[in-house]
């Protein structure tokens, strides 16, 4: 029988198989941050045991730093410490760090394919559950806790169970202003909060097919918003021509023996899954949610259900919001653009030729926040921000910001903010705040409407 | 890591579905290098309003639940961000069990790897338990990890409320937790086999 993408990968990395017990699956890369990693190398130091492969691991700073005057000491103790030993973490063993203000400084998932650390085949891991980002490329990558993190730091590998297969497949046209972040979204808000739990998700059929790295990356991204551990797409000329001539990428004959390779990964035509989806690309339209988590979307003229089960009606009194009410008119006062979903420079392109020549409303506080510091470079040679500053505007520093609102960036107990981050938990954008996951293309608009409007009968008309 | 065998204890009801981990520890608690202290953060924005008040009607400020061991949650339990952070936080507070219907694959991992067990229990079990835990917070529940089975007994209505059912667990885990081991000695006990892969794996 044929293999899976997912199977491909994930048994060229099997070190060994307990019987009848987990796998020893061997990690080639680990990405690691100042917020999930300081316990993982105090419990090494505590056992004794030293780092097995610093030079797999590469480390950022990115959940808890500032997003404003990146130049100046971090203001918050707590924070300055975390990001204090992370640094002297990474020195004392040997572990490359791109630190705040560095030129590869940036949001793990942002950075790392940016600089073509990720590469398809691979296995990577992250204390990081979006870690899914980075399957956009063929690599099994999920997120893990803490004490994975030691397990990691301590063997380069994992003890881990083979997930179930599951494939989702969307074909046919998109249309007009339907975003990669509108296809994720339309699938969780189908198949649910925990329709993955227990899978690694294959995406597959002409849609993603035809989509640009960047948007198969926010797709991936929210694999983990449907309970799934990672997605995956398979890799092929878009992917090959995102990697080449990338920082780490292979080069020259390595890079082309490194494609023979890749080119055998995609499934084979007679490979099974344990579960499947399909949906019509026609069906999908720009999305909202509405609740607080990622499966309560609608499209964005579409009524909220009415069901009145109490996880439900909790949800919607959270937000504020009637059962069998629109979203569009709503008074929005916070737009983020940001996250590693969507802070890509495609993300921004889109968002800018939204913006371009219009005024931001005076009600909107909206905060631009590009995933790394490359995207910030291109922003800058693409003339992109000129467009966002003359729409009144202004960018901010890289990092994940308001996505979780670990830093100063908090949406105001109460208000609404258009996101394009990933989770609209209760309080995720600050306590008590109220968030509405969006494309950059609905959350542009929204900015300079300083309410939801139907972008299907603007300027998609 | 702690041994886990049985325990009978009383539990905390929650009956909330998809209860993710940034409501079990929100991000701002995130910025300790340690792992102390997040049980007194737990459920943190439920626990307490904005201005710092408790919620008294919060099942986990209700006096008649303080002592209790095991929290019994709603469906798909722990979703959300991989941060271990959660399951610190619950055990830091006391608790030893989670029983839920569904949980999230990360947080399930978390939670053995601190001697947090999770247990996955039918929908029919999970509304009967809840039930008698918010009628009667003196329902006591037996965890017997070695047989696999949860059951609980209590009273209400004038009459004896009881339930039995046996769970799974990955017998790895079983072991580990019964024996207080962890992934890390094994994983390093297996050094020369990894290194053995490692010259031999494919690399660019
Ligand atoms: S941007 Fe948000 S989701 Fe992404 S890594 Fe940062 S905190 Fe996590």
């Amino acid at each position: 029988m044929g293999k899976t993408l997912f199977d491909k990968v994930w048994d060229a990395h099997v070190v060994d198989t307990i019987p009848n017990g987990p796998q020893i699956l061997y990690i080639d890369k680990h990405l690691i941050h100042e917020v999930t990693s300081p316990q993982a190398f105090n419990e090494l130091e505590a056992r004794g045991i030293p780092i097995a492969r610093p030079d797999q691991i590469v480390a950022t700073a990115d959940h808890n730093t500032p997003t404003v005057n990146q130049h100046l000491p971090v203001q918050d103790p707590l924070s300055r410490n975390q990001l204090e030993q992370l640094t002297k973490n990474c020195e004392k063993h040997g572990i490359t760090l791109y630190g705040l203000g560095h030129q590869y400084n940036g949001i793990v998932h942002v950075m790392a394919p940016e600089l073509g650390i990720t590469q398809p085949g691979m296995t990577m891991v992250c204390g990081d559950s979006h870690t899914s980002t980075h399957g956009a490329f063929g690599s099994i990558a999920f997120g893990i806790g803490t004490s994975q993190v030691a397990q990691v730091f301590a063997s380069q590998s994992l003890l881990l169970k083979k997930p179930k297969s599951l494939r989702v497949t969307v074909n046919g046209t998109l249309r007009p202003g339907v975003l990669p972040k509108d296809v994720i979204l339309y699938i969780i808000s189908q198949i649910g909060t925990n329709a993955g739990t227990g899978y690694f998700c294959e995406y597959a059929g002409n849609v993603f097919q035809d989509m640009s790295m960047e948007g198969r990356m926010t797709v991936c991204n929210m694999s983990i918003e449907m309970g799934a551990r990672g997605g995956m797409i398979a890799p092929d000329q878009t992917t090959f021509d995102y990697i080449e001539g990338k920082k780490f990428a292979p080069q020259g004959d390595a890079f082309a023996k490194a494609v023979s390779y890749w080119k055998t990964l995609p499934t084979d035509t007679d490979a099974t899954f344990d579960k499947e989806y399909h949906f019509d690309a026609a069906d999908i339209a720009p999305m909202l949610t509405y609740g607080t988590n990622p499966g309560m979307g609608i499209k964005i003229n579409e009524h909220i259900p009415e069901t009145g089960d109490m996880t439900f009606e909790k949800a919607l009194e959270y937000m504020n919001f009637k059962g069998g009410s629109q979203l569009l008119d709503t008074t929005i006062n916070y737009v983020f653009i940001g996250s590693c979903t969507n802070s890509r420079i495609e993300d921004f392109r889109v968002a800018a030729s939204y913006v371009k020549g219009k005024q931001k409303a005076p009600n909107v506080n909206a905060w631009l926040v590009p995933g790394s510091q490359q995207v910030v470079k291109q922003l800058e040679e693409e003339g992109l921000v000129e467009v966002f500053e003359n729409a009144g505007f202004t960018l901010r520093e890289p990092g994940c910001s308001a996505c979780l609102a670990m830093n100063d960036d908090k949406i105001p107990s109460g208000e609404y903010c258009v996101s394009t981050s990933n989770r609209n938990f209760e309080g995720r954008q600050g306590q008590g705040s109220r968030t509405i996951l969006a494309s950059p293309l609905v959350a542009a608009a929204t900015a300079i409407e300083g309410k939801i409007v139907d972008i299907t009968k603007t300027i998609l008309a | 890591m702690e041994k886990f065998t049985t325990l009978t204890t009383t539990a905390i009801p929650l009956p909330i579905e998809n209860i993710d981990t940034d409501q079990i520890i929100p991000a701002r608690f995130l910025k300790a290098t340690d792992k102390k202290g997040f049980g007194d953060n737990v459920f943190r924005d439920w626990r307490y309003d904005a201005e710092g008040n408790l919620n008294e009607e919060f099942p986990l400020n209700a006096p008649q639940y303080a002592t209790a061991q095991i929290l019994v949650a709603g469906d798909n339990f722990g979703c959300g961000s991989s941060r271990e952070h959660a399951a610190w936080a619950i055990a830091g507070y006391g608790l030893k069990v989670v029983i839920s219907s569904f949980f999230a694959d990360i947080f399930k991992g978390n939670a053995l790897n601190n001697g947090l067990l999770p247990i996955q229990v039918t929908p029919d079990f999970l509304n009967q338990l809840l039930t008698c835990v918010q009628e009667n917070p003196k329902t006591k529940i037996t965890v017997d990890l070695e047989n696999q089975i949860v059951e609980y007994i209590g009273i209400y209505n004038e009459q004896i409320q009881k339930g039995k059912e046996s769970f799974d667990i990955d017998p790895y885990k079983k072991v580990c937790l019964i024996n207080g081991y962890d992934d890390i000695d094994f994983l390093v006990s297996k050094k020369e086999t990894i290194e053995a892969f490692e010259k031999e794996r494919m690399v660019f």
